[in-house]
């Protein structure tokens, strides 16, 4: 399970990091999203799917790479 | 707890004239209680507006979110067949205009860069670091409370003054002139209003914030409209009218939609004594109470869009150039989305609602709006623990008439 995002599509809302702060983080440059890692633990792969759904601009998406 | 779940059914016939809209509220907690039926019965419905207008009315929370993120859905305000909820004035219609260009009326790709401009100030980790003054303001506001008389009215003593100063803090508006812009912000959002005496004080607030950005281009000060002219020199998105438009938006959504949902939060919590009682056992809890207190109350009704080309949804195809109201409040009590949907359920969890929009126009100011809401209820429960209402919940004067829902006053006592 890989985490996919497109940069250009975000609009920095933060769910994401709400969501699952040890996968995402914000710029403090622009305040779009950064992937600590893109790689979800087991754990953490419901929390990277309700990212995914939650993302307002479709920035992100899973691949089952 | 005022009862109206029954299916109030719309009239279906073939080529009978679209119901109305804004369609009243007949309970205090509830949006329309014809959403229910149109979500099931027609999800994608013509209504007509008091302009005169048709638009239709998007219900189903599948939906909503679909359109939202649908490219041929333009925001923009400028297009004569934006769905307006209230006769406007000329004058006044160019003042929507005018916001709007400055970010929530602006489609790809000229949303982006503006929106860049002003995330950076929003972060979740920048929205953290406010807690401990957002914290010291709602403890003023409590201890100004508990000095003063029984009954006091919550809106005047806490639900204003806490996103007011914060907003007035972060933006470097002067907060002594908070009489002045509530009124005027209040005001904008009123179909009661007269369209002349709307325009008036839409007008009144506009020159002051022309004055304002005037003030800090000459000299820039170290608050987000300051930082944003800095850095707009260096990168160019907005002009003089634009930071005006923008400061508008920003001085008047960060204040007023906060203020009702922390009064609408708290007659919520306190008609449902057993859930307030266990988020005040559990300072954690209070986060997912916020969530479920912004789905179900879902301030903000509807907003308008315009479809860019055909668009085919819920049954119907919608002609490119025809208005669209989707409606937030229906959305968020769609039962295939949140089952049980009309019961306020603190514990349910739910983040997916759609109260603060989704797509690209999602709340800039949602992080802020969370972190005042968390405050706000987990402080105010637990320094006035006897805290009630001193009106019976039918007497309270709910916003019927306001774009943005809400109470006008909320006496309480403890
Ligand atoms: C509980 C409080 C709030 C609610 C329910 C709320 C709701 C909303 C909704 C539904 C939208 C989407 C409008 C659309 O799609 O057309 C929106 C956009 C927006 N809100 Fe809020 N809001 C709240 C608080 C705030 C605060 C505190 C601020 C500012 C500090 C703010 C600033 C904005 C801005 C600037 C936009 C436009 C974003 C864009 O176009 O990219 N809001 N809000
Ligand atoms: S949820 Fe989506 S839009 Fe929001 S910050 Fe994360 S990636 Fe960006």
């Amino acid at each position: 399970m890989r985490i996919v995002m497109d940069r250009e599509y975000c609009v920095g809302s933060g769910q994401c990091v709400l969501s699952a702060p040890e996968l995402f983080d914000q710029s403090e440059e622009d305040g779009r999203v950064l992937l600590r890692t893109a790689r979800p633990e087991p754990a953490a792969i419901d929390r990277s799917r309700i990212a995914v759904d939650l993302c307002p601009s479709r920035a992100l998406s899973l691949a089952d790479d | 707890m005022v009862q109206n779940r029954m299916l109030t059914s719309v009239s279906s016939a073939a080529g009978a004239e679209p119901p109305a809209f804004p369609m009243p509220r007949t309970c205090p907690f509830d949006p329309p209680a014809e959403y229910a039926a149109l979500r099931i019965e027609r999800p994608v419905t013509q209504v007509r507006l008091p302009t005169g207008q048709l638009a239709w009315l998007v219900t189903r929370y599948e939906d909503v979110r679909r359109l939202l993120t649908d490219p041929r859905v333009s925001s923009d305000r400028e297009h004569p067949n934006l769905p307006l909820t209230e006769p406007v004035t000329p004058e006044s219609r160019r003042r929507i205009a005018a916001v709007g260009r400055s970010l929530i009326g602006l489609d790809p790709p000229e949303h982006a860069p503006r929106r860049r401009m002003l995330v950076t100030e929003f972060t979740v980790r920048r929205i953290q670091a406010l807690r401990p003054h957002i914290q010291q303001v709602v403890d003023g506001c409590i201890d100004e409370l508990l000095a003063g008389p029984r009954p006091a009215d919550l809106v005047a003593a806490l639900s204003l003054p806490v996103p007011s100063m914060v907003i007035c803090e972060l933006l470097g508006v002067p907060y002594s002139d908070r009489e002045f812009f509530e009124r005027c912000s209040t005001a904008q959002l009123r179909r009661s209003i007269p369209a002349e005496e709307r325009q008036r004080t839409t007008g009144e607030l506009r020159a002051y914030l022309d004055r304002l950005v005037t003030a800090k281009e000459a000299a820039p000060g170290e608050d987000l409209l300051g930082r944003l002219i800095v850095h707009n020199r260096e990168t160019p998105v907005f002009d003089h009218e634009l930071l005006v438009g923008l400061a508008m938006l920003l001085l008047v959504a960060g204040h007023e939609s906060t203020a009702n949902m922390i009064s609408l939060g708290v007659v919520g919590l306190l008609e449902h004594p057993e859930q307030l009682a266990q988020i005040t056992a559990d300072p954690a809890a209070v986060d997912m109470a916020v969530e479920e207190l912004l789905r179900y109350f879902c301030i903000v009704d509807a907003q308008p869009r315009v479809a860019a080309a055909d668009i085919e949804i819920g049954g119907v195809t919608i002609p490119a150039g025809d208005g669209l109201l989707i409606a937030f409040a229906a959305a968020n009590r769609d039962e295939e989305a949140f089952p049980a949907a009309s019961t306020m359920d603190l514990g349910r969890g739910a983040r997916n609602h759609v109260a603060f929009g989704y797509g690209i126009h999602q709340c800039l100011g949602q992080n802020l709006a969370r972190e005042e809401l968390q405050i706000v209820f987990s402080t105010l429960f637990a320094r006035v623990p006897g805290l009630r209402l001193a009106a019976r919940v039918e007497e309270l004067p709910f916003k019927k008439d306001s774009n943005v829902y809400g109470i006008d006053q909320l006496p309480v006592t403890w």
